[in-house]
């Protein structure tokens, strides 16, 4: 027998060819996905970009394709301006509300769940982050509704009286849950909390139990350790999961559109300016804003190390 | 006896062309047709790139490499016929130990009842006849390890390459492992070359080796021409233990001014011996006792066989030994 | 040792969060039975199964499921190939560029969906491209790519080299490779990630409305039950079908994946 095999096959051909040439296997791997990537979605952001640079004939509605800043210009009208606000504010909000709903359970998933307890709480926090966005929404229009679960449960324990306190709360209240600041809130927290548990927990997981036992070993009490310890160490988690559930509000329109007093956010100016408005350039230009913010929320984020927690 | 594989001023360099990190810079090497090999060196000393240059997952930068006179440079791994047991086995981890040990021939085109058959067949010859069904996951170390030998020497290759194969078992697993690589290399008559970062291991299996040393070859030989007569420095530094001496200490002992290495085993005590020092620490070896001496600002190992009286840790002592045993080096 | 055992708040918190999660969809098959035609009324005056009846009975029900199903199985087949081969190149080699390319591979699901949907709208306004199924998927194949790419990419770095290597060093040729020894180790992983990649297309409801023109998918036809209903309890079992042609594929693919060290749908 020799030292060489014969090749036999063209399979055998292409293989040595493989060999010889690593990269021209490497350029066959990635060319579709990235001709793909490449023009069907950045070719669509530059699309977006340069429709959010043309503007619009106020009489005809049709759009003009000539470079001008006058769309961005109209960002600035009090009304846009509101609108921005306003998404900004709920999106701050909500974040908030996720970080502190989801910290005990992602605390206890990472620190005290064992075994079969382990697998019902990742079970838990997975499903609901893959389950129907819309599902979740609808179901909580049920909850929501004034005739729904809740205003029932407040009459069965005669608390009617705190709930229609909460709700005429100025600013936030409104005539119903479904229809107040509060409803859309709840609604928002519920369907991206998932996004901020995962990230969370997995910071958590990342703290090694013998730092816990060196603290209290040093005289730490239980709170200080927590405070000192835990907190410090979760904080990239809980900024990784802040990404998701403030970029996903930011942009979300169907919940404000579901739930809620009608008020405008991007999202929803967005698809309305598209839709029956029309005006392609200032929903385009709309639509660069949660781009701008979220590239300055993932800069802040690098640099304070939330990616290593994704 | 013909030559297996032949390295002609072989390189290996990888990063940038400006500055190069030479993992193999240009080795001339011959392995004669049924040797037992050793590749020798410290982590990083390019032994294993050579390894994979024989094996083809590394194509020389420079230089030929020839197996069994054939220039192979341009051939694919798939295409040598060499085998390799990879470090850490690399075993399929969804195929069960006998379609393990039968895929280079299903690759090949055998037929199942035939390649089986090959399989079974060479599984007896590893002990492993009884596991054929298990999957790698449930078995040990050693099992594990056998089946990789196997696995590679069922496609009767003409050199059989072996990446620290001992390195993930125990000691007493690694000599019965040892003797048993020794036994089947001679029974099979295949040339075997196999890197190790442990000299014993080298030393007592090898027929002869290469020490490496940052990408080159420090010393070429026999085990004992390599233990008895190191070239340099970094090969009695490496290879066992040897005492090495500074020019001025070697001219002091009646010697060249040149470095020399002294076997720890070959001094002996003695009044009137050349070697004065303190003793700075006394070990217990079992079979005798390592003693630490220093001179001249030099720590000189010494070992004394059981019976002889101890000198006291901190008194001063002296040692002699065979005017033959000082092995002047050529280099540094 | 003191840190073993949560205490009562921490576990009451942490439990009364879960059920938080997993309450409200129940409350949707209570409701898919209700006698009550116009209100959300709670509790139900009445049970019925009447309404599966009712939504088997609607075409356009059935129009709207099965263009889900068609686009989801062809955005998940184009999304299997592609994130399969960026996955296959990006877990091994480096090379220069390799980070912007993980970058946009993970862009279409980072930045939110309108943007995505806005920009494939802007797009398909300025080359004149009408909306068609084909649009629509060609916005989800985009969104599963990094899907598939995630469950794959994990499993192809904890597959160890060697035995790629190991199996070109017993003779076989990339293709018998592929087959033999790539194939069997990445396919559960490829598998949950199909899976995550269907149930996130079927269930894709923002990109989708700036995709779809005059089309409906099931969540379409659902959003617009929502805003303007027709019949309720119609709506709730529909619900009830959507939820359940994601919560399957999701849970298979956590079964499919579960040994391993890295478990499907731990990134969305």
């Amino acid at each position: 027998m020799t030292a060489i095999l014969p090749a036999k096959s063209v399979a055998d051909r292409l293989t040595t060819l493989f060999w010889r040439k690593p990269k021209l296997l490497l350029i066959l791997l990635i060319t579709p996905p990235l001709l793909w990537l490449g023009v069907v979605y950045l070719g669509s952001l530059a699309a977006l970009l340069m429709q959010s640079f043309y503007s619009i004939d106020e009489f005809s509605g049709m759009v003009i394709p000539e470079f001008t800043l006058k769309t961005y210009a109209e960002l600035l009208r009090p009304q846009n301006y509101d609108v921005i606000f306003r998404t900004l504010l709920m999106s701050a909000a909500v974040t908030l509300g996720c970080a502190i709903l989801g910290f005990p359970i992602a605390y206890y998933a990472a620190r005290f769940a064992r075994g079969r307890w382990k697998a019902v709480f990742y079970l838990g926090i997975m499903l609901p982050l893959w389950s129907s966005y819309l599902v979740k929404v609808y179901a909580w229009k049920l909850i929501l509704a004034k005739e729904g679960i809740i205003t029932w449960a407040a009459e069965a324990t005669h608390t009617s009286g705190i709930l229609n306190a909460i709700l005429s709360l100025p600013g936030i209240g409104g005539g119903s849950l479904s229809t107040s600041y509060i409803g859309m809130f709840l609604v928002f927290v519920y369907v991206w909390l998932p996004y901020m548990i995962l990230p969370m927990q997995a910071s958590l997981e990342r703290v090694p139990t013998s730092m816990l036992e060196a603290s209290a070993d040093l005289g730490a009490t239980r709170a200080q350790t927590f405070r000192t310890v835990i907190l410090p160490l979760a904080l990239p988690g809980v900024i990784a999961g802040s990404i998701f559930t403030f970029s996903l509000t930011m942009g979300d329109y169907i919940i404000p559109q579901i739930v809620g007093n009608s008020a405008n956010f991007i999202g929803m100016a967005v698809y309305q300016l598209q839709g029956t408005a029309g005006n392609i350039p200032l929903a385009a230009a709309f639509a660069v804003i949660p781009i701008l913010i979220m590239l300055v929320y993932l800069w802040i984020a690098k640099r304070m190390g939330a990616f290593d927690a994704l | 006896m013909s030559i297996a594989v032949e390295f002609r001023a072989v390189s290996r360099h990888f990063g940038p062309a400006s500055a190069p990190v030479r993992a193999v810079d240009a080795v001339d090497l011959t392995i004669a047709e049924g040797a037992f090999f050793a590749m020798l060196g410290p982590s990083g000393s390019g032994k294993t790139t050579c390894l994979r240059l024989i094996s083809g997952f590394e194509s020389p930068t420079a230089g030929e490499i020839c197996i069994f006179g054939e220039n192979v440079s341009n051939t694919p791994p798939h295409l040598r016929n060499v085998n390799t047991v990879f470090q850490d086995y690399a075993l399929f981890p969804h195929m069960n130990v006998r379609d393990n040990v039968a895929y280079g021939l299903m690759v090949k085109g055998m037929p199942r009842s035939q390649r089986y058959a090959k399989a079974e067949e060479m599984l007896a010859l590893v002990h492993l006849d009884a596991y054929g069904s298990r999957k790698p996951a449930q078995l040990s170390g050693g099992q594990r390890q056998r089946v990789a030998l196997a696995r590679a020497l069922v496609n009767e290759p003409r050199v059989l390459l072996l990446d620290e194969p001992l390195g993930a078992l125990d000691l007493k697993l690694r000599e019965a492992m040892q003797d048993e690589l020794k036994s089947l290399q001679q029974r099979l008559g295949i040339t075997f070359v196999f890197v190790t970062h442990d000299q014993h291991e080298a030393l007592s299996m090898a027929d002869s080796l290469a020490v490496f040393n940052e990408g080159k070859i420090a010393q070429i030989g026999t085990p004992a021409e390599i233990y008895n007569h190191p070239k340099s420095r970094f090969v009695a530094d490496f290879v066992g233990s040897s005492n090495v001496l500074p020019p001025a200490l070697t001219k002091q002992l009646g010697g060249p001014e040149k470095w020399a290495s002294l076997r720890p085993e070959s001094l002996r005590l003695d009044a009137t011996g050349p070697l004065r020092g303190t003793v700075t620490a006394i070990r217990y070896l079992g079979a005798g006792h390592r003693i630490t001496l220093t001179t001249h600002g030099t720590d000189i190992a010494a070992i004394l066989p059981a019976g002889h009286p101890l000198p006291e840790t901190g008194s001063t002592i002296a040692l002699g030994f065979d005017a033959t045993a000082l092995h002047i080096m050529d280099q540094a | 040792m003191h840190s073993d055992r949560a205490s009562w708040a921490l576990r009451l918190a942490a439990i009364g969060g879960l059920l938080f999660l997993h309450l409200p969809i129940l409350l949707i098959f209570l409701y898919a039975f209700t006698t009550e035609e116009r209100t959300y009324a709670f509790p139900p005056p009445g049970l019925t199964t009447e309404w599966f009846a009712a939504a088997w009975n609607r075409p356009d029900i059935w129009e709207a499921l099965s263009l889900s199903l068609k686009v989801a199985t062809v955005a998940t087949a184009l999304a299997m190939v592609l994130g399969t081969l960026v996955s296959a190149a990006m877990a091994r080699a480096t090379f220069f560029g390799r980070d912007q390319i993980s970058l946009l591979i993970i862009l279409p699901i980072a930045l939110p969906g309108v943007i995505t949907g806005m920009s494939l709208r802007s797009a398909f306004g300025i080359m004149d491209i009408p909306f068609s199924t084909l649009t629509i998927i060609l916005g989800h194949a985009t969104f599963c790519i990094v899907i598939v790419y995630n469950n794959a990419v994990a499993r192809f770095r904890r597959l160890s080299g060697g035995v790629l290597e190991a199996s070109a060093d017993l003779g076989a040729n990339a293709f018998q490779t592929f087959w033999h020894i790539l194939l069997p180790n990445l396919g559960t992983a490829l598998l949950a990630g199909g899976m995550l990649a269907f149930a996130l297309s079927f269930d894709e409801v923002i990109v989708t409305t700036f995709t779809a023109g005059q089309q409906a998918t099931l969540p379409i036809w659902m959003l617009e039950e929502l805003i303007r209903p027709r019949q309720r309890p119609v709506t709730n079992v529909v619900a009830l079908i959507v939820f359940a042609a994601t919560f399957l594929p999701i849970l298979l693919a956590y079964y499919l994946t579960r040994n391993g060290s890295e478990t499907a749908g731990s990134g969305k």
